[in-house]
């Protein structure tokens, strides 16, 4: 165990943000698979909060409870000053429709073109929207993401960032006030990873969300987050400024920040031939 | 918190240690729970169904788009087999009727059969094989790729968008595609009267006409909207509740084919059953 490990959160200069989600021991379980043991955890106004993480440790399992995609066991779980709780139907509606969600593989409507996919959720959402409003929202959107000249396109013409692209504009187009993003950079390129990373940071100062990461990319980690939680066994571990985390001297964290690399490493190795190894050591090196 | 651990642990083990024999209890695991869960969560998805259905906002476009893509797409292999069948059936029954000299009588009898069960179920049956499965994966492989997990979380009702349309529009098209075969079927009838022999269309009409009754039609035209229904709710719920990976697509077309080709039997039967009570 390397609960006694943790870093001590770094909340000094936090202590009077406003907190837009709190976890108190939240827990989940499926059948006899203890998934989230004990979260506790804290997302404040503004900030960028980035959740590393193992496979399989329940960082999906985590968002998916914030927005009720899953329900929790126990515990308590306040988002925007609210106990989920404690809200009937249409409350928890309201409340859901200020998160935004980036599905980790885009979670496009493969039926629909691009403008369809656009104007599913604006339609449903803003009933009574005249017809070029809700044109000038979708180009608008598509805009912001760089996607212009796709807008008739279906998604499965698109690249994987294309897709992932368009799936951010789909959530973006209806302003959320919180965004959680499922692994935004898994199966993309370094360097669309990047832009993707990039783009998360625009969205963030453009829009003043708060947004919840998962990664398990230490460079997206590294361009967005303002802050670092990492999961593991079920319970937030450690918890830190990317540079604290880093330069840890505990070796669990250290090796968790290695094998992230290794990971990143054998991904670019085996998957994207065209790179050179030599110059992928580096990935190596924490 | 821990104590609600230990609890929790101690109460497993008592239950552990009370558990009747293993066997039994796997038997009754997987085969009886699960047909009785199974039953009862179908029940609550077709509950569901009608509260959502009656519920403003409609999708009437993606309704009218349903109803076109089921119907539309399922009309070539409905020709087909009803042409067939209608041809196979009057070459078939010839022969009999011909024994005892009365083969004017085939056109009359292959009409009451066609019109009453062969049509509807064989329609029935191809809907499921084609519609059923088709809805099962399509519902499946959304699910599995998140796509109605996205339209919760942006909160547009996906039972609403998914389920309903493609209930209704499989409950309405059935029908519709069920004359549609009748039609074919009879037509098959009469190519297949012709082949030996002639008949003209109007004396075959004839014919057709004296030996139907309304009590042929009328059931068996009522019966086919709950075919429709069966398998437009099986495909769904196949689809909506299956599992979450690259297998759960296959599973899902598959079991919704098996399970809504049983329905249209069982639902046959029942209607048989009432039908029959009325007609004496
Ligand atoms: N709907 C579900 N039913 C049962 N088990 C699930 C479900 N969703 C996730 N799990 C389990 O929860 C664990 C964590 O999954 P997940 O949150 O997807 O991990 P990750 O951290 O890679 O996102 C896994 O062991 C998975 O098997
Ligand atoms: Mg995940």
């Amino acid at each position: 165990m390397a609960d006694d490990t943790s870093v001590k959160p770094n909340t000094d200069d936090k202590q009077n943000d406003i907190a837009v989600i709190e976890m108190e021991h939240l827990k989940k379980s499926f059948e006899t698979n203890q998934v989230l043991r004990d979260i506790n955890m804290k997302v404040y106004k503004g900030e960028n909060l980035v959740i590393l993480g193992k496979s399989g440790t329940g960082k999906s399992v985590l968002i998916k409870c914030i927005v009720g995609l899953i329900d929790y066991d126990a515990g308590k779980l306040v988002i925007f000053g609210k106990d989920v709780a404690e809200q009937n139907q249409k409350e928890l509606i309201e409340i859901r429709k200020r998160i935004g969600f980036l599905f980790q593989n885009s979670a496009l409507y493969d039926s629909m073109t691009v403008r369809e996919n656009l104007e599913f959720p604006l339609k449903r959402q803003l009933k009574k929207t005249p017809k070029d409003e809700i044109d000038k929202l979708v180009k608008e959107a598509l805009d912001n993401v760089g996607l212009a000249d796709t807008i008739d396109k279906m998604p499965s013409e698109l690249s994987g960032g294309m897709r992932k692209r368009l799936g951010l504009a789909r959530t973006l187009i209806l302003k959320p006030e919180i965004m959680l993003y499922d692994e935004p950079t898994t199966g993309l390129d370094p360097i669309t990873s990047r832009e993707i990373s990039k783009l998360i940071q625009e969205v963030q100062t453009k829009y003043d969300t708060s947004s919840i990461i998962i990664t398990h990319d230490i460079e997206c980690a590294k361009l967005t987050a303002s802050r670092i939680v990492v999961l593991k066994d079920g319970i937030c571990a450690a918890e830190g400024s990317y540079a604290e985390l880093e330069n840890s001297t505990d070796e669990w964290i250290k090796s968790f920040f290695f094998i992230i690399n290794l990971d990143k490493f054998y991904e670019r190795v085996i998957w994207k031939k065209e790179l050179r190894i030599k110059s992928d050591w580096e990935y190596l090196l924490p | 918190m821990e104590n609600i651990i230990t609890n929790k642990s101690q109460n497993e083990n008592q239950e552990a240690e009370s558990a009747p024999d293993k066997i039994s209890e796997t038997v009754y695991n997987s085969i009886f729970s699960r047909f009785f869960l199974e039953t009862a969560s179908i029940a609550m998805f077709t509950g569901r169904f009608f509260k959502e259905a009656f519920k403003p906002p409609y999708e009437f476009n993606e309704l009218l788009k349903q109803s076109f893509s089921i119907g539309y797409k399922s009309l070539p292999l409905v020709s087909i087999t009803g042409f067939i069948i209608g041809l196979v059936l009057t070459i078939q029954t010839r022969p009999t009727l011909a024994k005892f000299g009365a083969e004017s009588w085939a056109p009359g009898m292959v009409a009451v059969s066609l019109i009453r069960e062969i049509g509807p179920v064989i329609t029935a049956l191809i809907f499921a094989g084609k519609v059923g499965s088709g809805i099962g994966a399509e519902l499946a492989s959304m699910n599995v790729t998140e796509q109605i997990d996205a339209m919760q979380v942006s909160c547009s009702n996906p039972f609403k968008y998914l389920v309903v349309t493609r209930v209704l529009a499989a409950t309405l098209m059935l029908p519709l595609l069920v004359i549609y075969s009748d039609a074919v079927g009879l037509l098959g009838s009469f190519v297949g009267v012709n082949l030996k022999g002639s008949v003209s269309l109007h004396l075959f009409m004839t014919q057709i006409f004296h030996s139907l009754e309304f009590y042929d039609m009328y059931p068996a035209f009522l019966k086919t909207f709950f075919f429709g229904f069966s398998i437009g709710i099986v495909g769904c719920y196949k689809g909506y509740n299956s599992n979450k990976g690259t297998e759960g697509v296959g599973k899902a077309a598959n079991s919704a084919v098996v399970f809504a080709s049983l329905m249209v039997f069982l639902i046959d039967m029942i209607a048989v059953q009432i039908t029959s009570l009325f007609q004496k």
